[in-house]
């Protein structure tokens, strides 16, 4: 690879960082920044994330070759990256001004924001063990430091404690999984480590524990049972708009490395690790659904019910297809998930983060009568809530359709059938909420919705419902995304 | 191509309905008017389609196919049959009505209950013309949402748990259907109803195809509602607004009815076959059992409730005779079953408009009385002799007195079903006895004979000039359809025959 190509390849994550340079840089000119420089700083911070998707559909898939080794810019990775710019795009607009009242600091948020997405674009682009953990770890420092970015509230910082133990201790399992690998194979690129330990004598009873090990790492992210218990606390209480990006971003980043690893690395081992994740998808999805139903703050009632969705997507890598021409091929039902839960979960954040800062209060309770205080919010809250169920008519339909339809196709009905029955019990929990905003009577003042979050609630709506009924385009991305990994056709 | 009156059927309005997004909520009357408005026009269009559907020809007709989802092959298509016709126009007669009806009685957020509305008038729409598993899917649960919030804001003083036991009954049945739906995707390659109808997937693995069966089976009991999936019923139809009510009733539970006739008795016939006592039997059930239940109400409401129960038994039995049919050979068990379903389609029918009617009916004496206690009444026939009439006509309907459109349903569906399965159909004419005490005993003589209190029912108005409009067309096609059901008769024989004829 020429160095031209090397620079195309990589140019949306340099803007990143450039851009995170850039905001870092003005923020300390401007020392406590005034409304009109927030602005300024957001308006930049969006301009780079725009730049940057540009870019990525720009060059994103000029070279089916990894960079150095390293860094692959395929199809797979370019879904990731654009899902997280997407997301990113949408969180920097949702934080306008949320952190006013909480913090003098504001400036470096936006430039830790683009951080942490950078390190996504890495993540989900590592084709070699060693890059993978390297930007496992700057995802996490990044995230550790927007979940205790609030440093005057207690909350803050005991989400960011938490994170940064259960965060600490999963990253040196990983690790010890990924000495494990290598120790057997002699390489650190995914694509050796197959080979390799087909030919080595030992490999069959590592590559187990290896498995295992590597689970922890990647399931901390992604919030899979047994190693989600940190999730609750750091969503409650880190800023909302950091709870937003951490359901989605580090989520889908988390996913697309296990599919990776998986697939390209451990395939040989499929059995072993479909019985795996079958167990933890099934024991996910109910504990989240079932913890879910007594929540009465609704930052904590989205974290479980994150978990229950991270139960629900998992379905599609158990389900993983090859060779069949079909276009279910499971692991593009996660992708297709994933998109539509990056609308539909951002959307009903934002909603959050409106009500949040007209009351103060995350309380349930506190939903009471939003239909009368602004009937935009409750009707845009409702239908994120009903893609959540998995409506028909909503991205979330469309998502669930996919892994569900995965599972009938390889005959795991039980799977399916544990699925949709937490659909319904999920149904419960997500009603309570249209419960409290249309049925029941409460404060009726009306609550003035910052402009730059009407537009994402207006954006992520919108894209809910076109993923949810014109849901082609969207199906052959993903689908095209999948090949790469040698899934389908 | 010709001119896609189905869409426009179905279509129109949630067109409206987003129209009225953008009026001002204090506009009501505007509001009020405007979904009136725009409810004529799928009623016009129903009416010609029963006219113009060619009852010679038969089959689906009027169809419209275009590709929706190309990667997974699911089609936008479009159809309507002898029997989904008289449920399209059943829908449109019933939801202008209730938006009439509502006008005068509705005032508090008006601008969201037409909304609400006119989305669910589609949702129904959609599910009696399609004839494409995911598009009637799609449109299955649209119409659950609607409906949902309709109970939980308008309904009564224990709105919010009828509504959330609504959706989670139905919902819980619908994701089995869905398994069921990808499981024949699967198998046959499409999502296409029709095509799945003739080559009858899982034909060779009888635990599949009787898996399917139930999870289809159970989807649409849950709606009919079936016993013994009806528990959420009596409580939904008794604590929405009585335009939610005459819709829940008159066309929601056909939706159930109608998925076992347009999908499980034509894909399924094999299990259905197999199942056919268990599925008479819960018929049979609901019918005795729903009727001996009315008997024991004292909640005018409830007691209409339960009696939609036991009238969407004899539906159900009627269609598990047509399946238990196919167990003989010779052309006459054909030709019962054929009259069992159009009995079952009928009463679905005379159903719709007899039972909207009686809640209609039980909503006006709510308005006046604030109390639908059947204890607290008595002579009231004197003082409201108009509605006293009304309500007779309407109660005699309902108990298949013979000139009155109810009759024929139960009487084809007896008919039939006796060839069939005499025995369990003997022990359903208990239920025809049962539905005459109900409606003789609890509701005429405890409501309108017996002593009067003047002092506490002098107020009493009789029907006002809107609720007599409300009930006028009802009142024709009962007693139109009791003297000549010809034109109901014959549009549904062409569905059911052939329906039969392909078995």
């Amino acid at each position: 690879m020429s160095a031209v190509e090397i620079l195309q390849a990589f140019a949306p994550e340099l803007v990143l960082f450039l851009g995170a340079l850039v905001l870092l840089a003005l923020d300390m000119a401007w020392r406590r920044l005034g409304e009109g420089k927030e602005a300024t700083i957001l308006s930049l911070a969006v301009a780079f994330v725009i730049l940057s998707l540009l870019l990525l559909l720009g060059f994103g898939k000029a070279s089916a070759l990894p960079i150095w080794g390293m860094l692959a810019s395929d199809q797979f990775a370019f879904f990731f990256k654009g899902l997280a710019l997407i997301g990113t795009g949408l969180v920097l607009l949702s934080s306008y001004r949320y952190l006013e009242g909480h913090t003098p600091y504001r400036g470096e948020f936006y430039a830790f924001l683009l951080l942490v997405t950078l390190a996504i674009m890495l993540v989900v682009g590592a084709v070699n063990l060693l890059m993978l953990y390297l930007a496992f770890e700057f995802l996490s420092l990044t995230s550790y430091i927007l979940v205790g970015y609030l440093r005057e509230e207690g909350k803050s910082s005991e989400a960011a404690i938490k994170y940064f133990l259960y965060g600490v201790t999963a990253s040196a399992m990983m690790l010890y999984g990924i000495s494990l690998l290598y120790g057997v194979t002699g390489t650190l690129d995914l694509v050796k480590i197959g080979p390799a330990l087909a030919s080595s004598g030992a490999g069959s009873w590592l590559a187990f524990p290896a498995i295992v090990l590597l689970l922890a790492g990647f399931g901390f992210k992604i919030a899979l049972v047994p190693f989600h218990q940190w999730s609750p606390d750091t969503y409650e209480g880190a800023p909302t708009p950091v709870t937003a990006f951490l359901s989605v971003g580090p989520k889908a980043a988390g996913f697309a490395v296990l599919a990776r690893v998986f697939i390209t690395a451990l395939s040989r081992f499929q059995p072993e690790w479909v019985s795996v994740l079958a167990g933890i998808s099934m024991v996910t999805m109910t504990l989240g659904n079932l913890v879910a139903l007594r929540q009465e703050n609704i930052k904590r009632m989205l974290a479980y019910s994150s978990i229950a969705h991270a139960g629900y997507i998992l379905i599609g890598l158990v389900c993983l297809v090859s060779g069949v021409t079909s276009n279910f091929t499971g692991l593009n039902g996660v992708l297709i998930y994933l998109l539509a839960y990056l609308f539909t979960n951002l959307g009903a954040f934002a909603v959050v983060i409106a009500v949040e800062r007209a009351t103060g209060s995350n309380r349930i309770a506190d939903y009471a009568g939003l239909v009368k205080r602004e009937p935009l919010l409750a009707g845009a809250m409702i239908v994120f809530l009903l893609s959540l169920i998995g409506i028909p008519g909503t991205g979330g339909f469309v998502g669930k359709f996919f892994v569900f339809g995965a599972a009938i196709q390889v005959q795991f009905y039980v799977l399916a059938l544990v699925g949709v029955i937490n659909s319904v019990i999920s149904a419960f929990y997500y009603l309570n909420v249209v419960r409290h905003m249309f049925f029941l009577r409460g404060e009726e003042k009306p609550i003035a919705v910052e402009l730059t979050l009407k537009w994402v609630i207006v954006a992520s709506l919108i894209a809910v419902f076109v993923i949810g009924l014109y849901p082609h385009p969207f199906i052959s991305l993903g689908t095209k995304a999948v090949q790469i990994l040698g899934v389908a056709f | 191509m010709g001119f896609p009156i189905l869409s426009i059927i179905t279509f129109t309005p949630a067109i409206g309905a987003l129209i009225i997004l953008f009026f001002p909520k204090e506009k009501v009357n505007l509001i009020r008017r405007f979904a009136i408005a725009v409810s004529l026009i799928p009623l016009a269009l129903s009416a010609y389609l029963w006219f113009a559907y060619n009852q010679t020809e038969g089959g689906m007709q009027f169809v419209e196919r275009h590709i929706w989802i190309p990667a997974i092959n699911v089609w936008y298509h479009v159809g309507v049959d002898g029997i989904s016709v008289p449920m399209v126009f059943l829908t449109s007669l019933l939801s202008t009505l209730g938006y009439f009806y509502s006008a005068y009685t509705i005032h508090e957020r008006v601008k969201e209950y037409y909304f609400l509305f006119l989305l669910l008038q589609t949702g129904m729409y959609g599910v009696f013309v399609a004839l494409d598993f995911v598009l009637f899917y799609v449109f299955w649960e649209v119409g659950l949402v609607p409906m949902y919030l309709l109970i939980g804001v308008w309904g009564g003083a224990n709105r919010e748990y009828a509504a959330i036991k609504f959706f989670l009954y139905t919902l819980a049945g619908s994701v089995f259907m869905l398994l069921a739906i990808l499981g024949i995707y699967f198998t046959t390659g499409s999502f296409d109803i029709l095509k799945a109808a003739e080559v009858h997937p899982f034909a060779d693995n009888f635990t599949l195809a009787s898996l399917a069966f139930w999870a289809f089976f159970v989807a649409f009991a849950i709606k009919v509602p079936s016993f013994p999936f009806h528990t959420w019923l009596p409580d939904a139809h008794t604590e929405a607004p009585t335009a939610g009510s005459v819709i829940l009733a008159g066309i929601l539970l056909k939706l159930g009815c109608y998925g076992l006739l347009r999908i499980v008795l034509p894909i399924f016939p094999e299990p259905f076959r197999f199942y056919a006592p268990i599925v008479a039997a819960l018929g049979l059930i609901s019918i005795v059992y729903g009727a001996f239940v009315c008997m024991a109400q004292w909640d005018l409401k409830r007691l209409i409730a339960y009696s939609s129960v036991a009238h969407m038994g004899y539906v159900v039995l009627g269609i598990a005779a047509a399946a238990a049919s196919l167990n003989f050979n010779h052309p006459a068990f054909k030709e019962s079953a054929a009259i069992a379903l159009n009995g079952a389609t009928m009463q679905m029918f005379n159903h719709g408009i007899i039972t909207g009617g009686l809640f209609f009916l039980v909503g006006m004496i709510y308005e006046r009385a604030h109390t639908r206690d059947l204890k607290v009444f008595g002579g009231l026939g004197a003082k409201l002799p108009y509605y006293y009439g009304v309500v007779m006509v309407t109660g005699l309907a309902s108990l298949g007195l013979p000139g009155l459109a109810g009759f024929w349903g139960e009487f084809l569906v007896f008919r039939g079903a006796f060839h069939i399965i005499p025995y369990i159909t003997a022990f359903g004419v208990l239920g025809v006895v049962a539905t005459a005490g109900y409606i003789l005993w609890k509701v005429v003589q405890f409501m309108f004979l017996g002593p009067f209190n003047q002092e506490k029912w002098g107020h009493l108005t009789d029907m006002e000039a809107f609720e007599k409009v409300t009930m006028w067309p009802l009142l024709l096609f009962m007693v139109g359809l009791g003297f000549y059901p010809a034109p109901l008769l014959n549009i549904i024989n062409t569905a059911t025959t052939a329906l039969m004829g392909k078995l």
